[in-house]
């Protein structure tokens, strides 16, 4: 709802703008409809990769994974789950709680936290915006770093609620 | 029993998407009003063309503005347009999707103060580094 709000108050300063300053309102719209020409057959790729991760991919599947994994696998498993997980994050909270409560130490969850930041099914924005060595270079330094946030934060020891 | 997945994969894809797309446009109109309405001066003056500094105050703003990684994309292609560095718009696009301020007290609850804070405050510090490595390796490209 509140992303519709959101879209209500800028139709509202368009409509403001078209009041005072129809020139401007219309360089704005004009701008607008250029980069959703753009945009728009990009989305339509986004889907498609989108509904391919969500056919394959169950959050149980990487949590159930991540649990009876251990060592270098479980690593990779955080790591791999986090960049094919899809949906809000804070979705993703409860079931991360049941895997610390089975023992999964905070830097795994850290480090699938972290690589959840990377989005395969939207490297096609990614490469339109800003090109294709941009992208591999930002998912490669962004996986290890996955992995160094993981440790940094097992080496903490939070010791927090389980 | 694959045909209910393939329909729930669907809707679930549909569902992600239609949710993104008010958001989506909102941007979209809006970067198209700031554009017309902010000269450029404003982002060369927002940043600072320090690169370290660059990165904090990129990180800065991704950690506060939340919403679609998508809708990060298109904020930080146009700041690039717009002049603003490399490094300032990848800090941006990295703190946005690993720092998350407004989820911080769900990620506190569920998961220990202790664990969202240091783990936010990683992402931060983070944020910068991966900005600052990424434009040293693209420069070898």
């Amino acid at each position: 709802m509140q992303s519709f709000y959101f879209l209500g108050i800028v139709l509202a300063s368009y409509l403001a703008s078209a009041f005072y300053d129809p020139a401007l309102a219309f360089a704005s719209l004009k701008f607008t409809s250029n980069l959703l020409i753009k945009i728009l057959p990009i989305l339509l790729l986004v889907f498609v990769v989108m509904f391919i991760f969500n056919f394959f991919v169950t959050p149980e599947m990487i949590t159930k994974n991540l649990a009876k994994s251990s060592g270098t696998r479980r690593w990779l498993i955080a790591i791999g789950g986090g960049i094919i997980s899809t949906g809000p994050i804070y979705l993703w909270y409860p079931l991360l709680r049941e895997l610390k409560k089975g023992g999964v130490s905070d830097g795994f969850v850290a480090a699938f936290l972290y690589s959840r930041a990377i989005k395969p099914f939207l490297f096609p924005v990614m490469i339109f915006y800003f090109g294709w060595a941009y992208t591999f270079t930002l998912t490669f330094v962004m996986i290890l770093m996955s992995f160094g946030e993981g440790v940094i934060i097992d080496r903490l020891n939070l010791k927090t609620a389980k | 029993m694959k045909n209910s997945k393939i329909l729930t994969a669907a809707q679930k894809s549909t569902r992600a998407i239609l949710n993104s797309l008010p958001i989506l446009l909102g941007v979209v109109l809006l970067v198209g009003l700031i554009n017309n309405l902010v000269p450029t001066s404003f982002y060369t003056n927002l940043f600072s063309q320090n690169l370290f500094l660059d990165s904090v105050i990129g990180s800065a703003l991704g950690s506060i503005l939340v919403g679609n990684p998508i809708t990060s994309y298109v904020l930080g292609g146009e700041m690039l347009q717009q002049g603003v560095s490399l490094v300032a718009v990848t800090a941006f696009l990295v703190a946005w999707v690993t720092v998350g301020l407004v989820q911080f007290p769900a990620e506190a609850i569920l998961l220990g103060r202790r664990f969202a804070a240091w783990r936010n405050a990683l992402s931060f510090l983070f944020s910068i580094f991966v900005a600052l490595t990424v434009a040293a390796l693209l420069s070898f490209f």
